[in-house]
């Protein structure tokens, strides 16, 4: 059943066809045979994850079943895990076990969903390839040689590789969509609020949101349902009624206006990508919806100021890990100084490390006017954009990512070239949207996305465009060779 | 050269929660180590500061309290710096957008006369962890069960002039906060502490000179004599042709001097930015009419009262309304008295504070109950006992002998009132003396004294004093 | 707008991460490079525009003051590097 979507899982096991411990074995076995060529997972959960099978085949038979009871998926190893070590992909938690769960990981095992492990990332969800993990990068199920797109790369590539139908992720620039789209799945960011932050490792508080990955828009919308909510918690978290996200997924799309910023299209947009999107769009089009060319001014802005603002909330964030009451600590720390200092060196890699030191130099004496408070009122403007975007429009749509996935390896020693592959996505973030990754195609073998972007609260009407198209695109429903 | 003094102070007052600021783990003092620290105290990776409602609502009230401006919208920073009992590497602080602005207070001078003192801002903040620097083979021990307590700053404008009014505002704002029941005021346990800033400049100068901050000045003598030290030390160094460094100096209690803290001097860059995981605080109109509806009559309200209400004398009045227990311990013994106000006060203020003093107790602990004093007062007023009688009454109480009743009877400290008792002694009392007698008549008028104290003695002190004299009067103007 | 060597360290150090001298020019290069691109936000006037700290105008939700922490010492120290007596013990901290 591994090539099943959760909506089909879900019927199979309420059905009784299948029961969630075969299920759990099934995928516990295909992970143990394929994931050592894509290396997805930190963190394999076989004990934990038969007896939560066991509870859900008995939930199931006692006709309790929820939508996703008895459901396997794979946990980002970004989210706190009661008994299960949380890593973050960093040296620095290596062997750190969260005393608590995540209010994602808690909802999930709520609705009797199965962890069967958790997820490879880039540490500290810092990167775009996936290649900054202390475990090593992901590789992607359609090309090897490939990055799988990041910070949530593990996660893409095992739902891509069929060893679960779905995974959690998060979305601080882009870390969900962008590597849906190298994977060829489908991810969602959702509105900042609207999913719990509690159990997350910080990143970059004002622009962390949890989300979902599978491989159709139908399967998203069950899981964004089971995740989606206001928790006591966390006070960011917007009490904000959760609608039934299945229920508008066939609603028509005739005369859904969709903008398409004409800034989505200009220089560095590769020509394969740019086509096969405009597909896409042709496709919408085809499916009753109208386009309409709109603008979002100080798009370019977002870049720059996406790397002030999140570096310098992850340099406070970070700060915790000071190896003094869990983690990484250096041995033989000769002063309080020096424990500091080299449990930090020793326990963060490269790319974080440059993080937090651009952060703490946005933040410091004499150069905060200059950055911060700069990228602050830039982040206004650029979230004006979309506003004024979204005034006229009823979603936004263009390419998730400029370009297919990259060679492992081809962007590491330019920070600011893989930075450039958030350009897309990273300004949603800024503006707190919700933003959706969808399957439009292949690229020379490798997966495109299409990015849907909507207004505050509207992931409803994102995963209805998805779902239409999927009806009428077969991108979703094909294998990496190798992983069928 | 004439010397003035300027003094700021910034009150840390620790907030009558029964949980932390920003997590639902218990403030009760003393626990052992780190049994009171949750997840958000200990700052571990992905929790979240969610804030108290009720500490929100005494900084409200505070504001209220000294007429500040509750401001709409406050929001809280992070004060960036690495230190172990600092878990989160930062301290979550209200910075530019405090929860109170302005607002002052009225302190008494010693001419009588009283002083306002601006207040600049009050707000919210979490307090630290502590480091035991016991030795635990050469480490350091951390214990973050005060981490994430909240605390409320209240900094005031550099309005005082001399330590006098220092520790006359703090004395004051102390009072206050009790007042309020929104600091419990325990200095000991850390509940109230004071940091000043110091400096002084010649008299007409309108800059302020070079000021120094003082740490943890931890009770009210020690406020008062450290910066006594200070201003004294910052005028010998300018007479003599230094200058003040501006640096933080700790009061060293047993020396009775300030040292400059000795850590290196770097500079500290804070990197203040809005913490993201908290959205602006909102206060609306309705949530400061429901606080202004608890607000409890304020200290010199109730001073004004006392005055008016009660005829006591201002001085009386600010005793006994200097803090809220000892108000209502005077309130209700008056109202068990039958009301007689100048002599519960009298009394109160005699002996009661005399023995609590002695004893080093609170009013709250003390052993004479209002219920005790009341009664006691209305059996002087009855001139069942005299004002003699009374102190020994009280004295009786205060051992535990029980109620004034009770210690009158087995006393047997029941005045004599009856006039033909009391005019027998009289009569045997003159006839005693007769030589004394004579030279009263002789006109030796101070003698009358003398016949005052045998009669008393007589009658064991029981006798009622001014019968004793009316009736001495009659007899010895009678026959002269 | 290039980030000298000696800035590096200042930073290294506010951020108490150790970075040996080996290390430092590429920091400083790639540093640089960040702070040349996130300077194009210059090129706009943001005379007037309020600061945008939370995604959207929203306020705090405010908690109960009811204690719902028990005591799980054991638990949360479980992890610690170093531990003694129910103390996080770390190197002496000189006052």
């Amino acid at each position: 059943m591994h090539q099943n979507t959760v909506a089909e899982i879900a019927a199979a096991l309420r059905a009784g066809e299948v029961s969630s411990r075969e299920l759990t074995e099934q995928l516990l076995a295909r992970i143990e045979q394929l994931d050592p060529q894509i290396n997805s997972l930190i963190t394999i959960t076989a004990e934990q994850a038969r007896n939560a099978a066991d509870a859900a085949d008995a939930r199931l038979r006692s006709g309790d079943g929820g939508p996703l009871t008895g459901v396997p998926l794979i946990h980002k190893d970004i989210f706190c895990t009661d008994g299960v070590r949380t890593t973050c992909g960093s040296r620095m938690l290596e062997p750190f076990q969260a005393p608590y769960d995540a209010t994602v990981v808690q909802r999930m095992a709520g609705a009797g969903a199965v962890m069967l492990g958790k997820a490879n990332m880039d540490e500290f969800a810092m990167g775009s390839s996936n290649e900054s993990s202390y475990f090593g990068p992901v590789r992607n199920p359609w090309d090897l040689d490939a990055v799988p797109g990041g910070s949530s790369g593990g996660s893409a590539a095992a739902v891509a590789a069929r060893l679960a139908p779905a995974a959690t992720g998060t979305d601080t620039g882009g870390s969900i969509r962008q590597p849906a789209a190298l994977s060829g799945i489908c991810g969602l960011k959702p509105t900042y609020g609207r999913v719990s932050r509690y159990g997350m490792v910080a990143f970059a508080s004002s622009l962390d949101q949890a989300g979902p990955f599978a491989r159709t828009a139908e399967d998203l919308a069950i899981l964004l349902g089971a995740m989606a909510g206001v928790d006591g918690r966390d006070s960011t978290s917007v009490d904000h009624v959760v609608p039934d996200y299945c229920e508008g997924l066939n609603r028509s799309i005739r005369g859904l206006r969709v903008g398409v910023p004409a800034e989505f299209f200009g220089e560095g947009l590769d020509t394969d990508v740019r086509s096969r999107v405009e597909a896409a769009l042709k496709t919408l089009e085809g499916e009753g919806a109208e386009l309409v060319e709109i603008n979002l001014p100080n798009m370019e802005l977002a870049l720059p100021a996406y790397y002030v603002i999140a570096p310098a909330e992850a340099s406070s964030n970070l700060a915790r890990f000071d190896g003094v009451r869990y983690g990484h600590r250096c041995s033989e720390p000769q002063s309080l100084e020096d424990l500091y200092k080299r449990s930090r060196a020793e326990g963060f890699g490269d790319e974080v490390k440059r993080r937090i030191l651009i952060g703490t130099y946005a933040l410091s004496a004499g150069y905060y006017d200059a950055y911060y408070r700069k990228a602050q009122q830039v982040r206004r403007l650029v979230a004006d954009d979309f506003r004024k975007a979204l005034e006229k429009v009823d979603v936004l749509a263009g390419p998730t990512s400029p370009t297919p996935a990259f060679d492992i390896g081809e962007r590491a020693d330019d920070p600011v070239s893989m930075y450039l592959s958030d350009i897309y996505t990273l300004g949603v973030n800024l503006a707190g949207l919700p933003g959706l990754s969808v399957p439009a195609g292949f690229s020379r073998g490798r997966p495109v996305g299409l990015q849907l972007i909507g207004g505050y609260f509207d992931e409803a009407r994102l995963l209805n465009v998805a779902h239409k198209y999927q009806q009428v695109t077969d991108w979703h429903k094909q294998v990496p060779e190798g992983f069928e | 050269m004439k010397w003035e003094t300027v003094i700021g102070l910034e009150i840390h007052a620790q907030l009558s929660t029964r949980t932390k600021i920003f997590s639902g783990a218990p403030t009760a003092y003393g626990a052992e180590p780190n049994t009171q620290a949750c997840p958000v105290d200990l700052g571990l990776p992905g929790v979240l500061p969610v804030l108290n409602r009720e500490a929100v609502r005494m900084a409200v009230k505070f504001g209220l309290a000294v007429g500040g401006q509750v401001t709409s919208r406050s929001s809280f920073a992070r004060k960036n710096y690495f230190y172990p009992d600092l878990p989160k590497g930062y301290q979550i602080s209200q910075y530019d957008e405090p929860i109170v602005e302005g607002g002052h207070l009225d302190i008494d001078l010693e001419d009588g006369s009283t002083k306002r003192i601006g207040i600049t801002r009050a707000h919210l903040e979490e307090d630290a962890g502590k480091s035991l620097h016991e030795d635990f083979h050469g480490m350091t021990g951390v214990d973050l069960n005060r981490a994430g307590t909240p605390l409320m700053e209240i900094v005031s404008e550099p309005d005082l002039r001399s330590p006098q009014e220092a520790a006359a505002y703090m004395r004051k704002l102390h009072a206050l906060v009790r007042y309020l029941e929104i600091c419990d005021g325990n200095m000991q346990e850390g509940s109230f502490r004071c940091d000043a800033n110091v400096s002084v400049r010649p008299v007409g100068q309108t800059e302020f000179g070079t000021r120094a901050e003082l740490k943890n000045l931890n009770s009210f003598r020690f406020v008062e004599r450290a910066l006594e030290y200070e201003v004294e030390r910052q005028i010998d160094l300018l007479e003599s042709g230094g200058e003040v460094v501006q640096e933080t100096r700790l009061y060293d209690v047993d020396r009775g001097v300030t040292r400059s803290m000795r850590t290196k001097e770097e500079a500290n860059d804070y990197r203040y930015f809005p913490d993201p995981d908290l959205l602006p605080v909102e206060v609306d109109e309705a949530l400061i009419a429901d606080v202004r509806e608890t607000l409890p009559e304020l200290p010199d309200e109730k001073r004004r009262r006392f005055e008016q209400e009660y005829g006591l004398p201002a001085y009386d009045a600010g005793v006994l309304t200097a803090t809220r227990e000892m108000a209502d311990y005077f309130e209700q013994a008056v109202s068990e008295s039958g009301g007689f106000a100048k002599r519960t006060a009298n009394l109160l203020m005699s002996e009661l504070l005399a023995y609590l003093n002695k004893d080093g107790l609170e009013i709250t602990e003390c052993p004479v109950t209002p219920q005790m004093l009341g009664t006691l007062v209305a059996r002087v007023e009855d001139e069942t006992l005299s004002s003699r009688g009374a102190k020994d009454v009280f004295e009786a109480m205060w051992a535990g002998e029980g109620d004034p009743d009770t210690v009158i009877e087995s006393k047997g400290l029941k005045q004599v009132t009856d006039t033909s008792a009391i005019e027998a002694l009289v009569d045997e009392a003159l006839a005693n003396n007769p030589q004394q007698l004579e030279q009263y008549r002789a006109g030796k008028e101070k003698l009358f004294g003398f016949f005052v104290g045998q009669v008393m003695k007589a009658s064991g002190g029981k006798a009622n004093p001014q019968q004793v004299n009316e009736l001495l009067k009659k007899k010895l103007g009678s026959s002269s | 707008m290039a980030i000298e060597a000696k800035e590096v360290q200042a930073i290294a150090h506010l951020a108490r991460i150790q970075v040996d001298d080996a290390a430092v020019e590429g920091y400083a290069r790639d540093l640089s490079g960040i702070l040349d691109f996130v300077e194009q936000m210059g090129a706009v006037d943001t005379a007037g525009v309020d600061p945008m700290a939370h995604p959207f105008d929203a306020t705090q939700r405010l908690r109960p003051d009811e204690v719902t922490e028990p005591n799980r010492r054991d638990h949360y120290q479980a992890g610690a590097p170093a531990v003694e007596a129910g103390l996080y013990l770390v190197p002496r901290v000189v006052e």
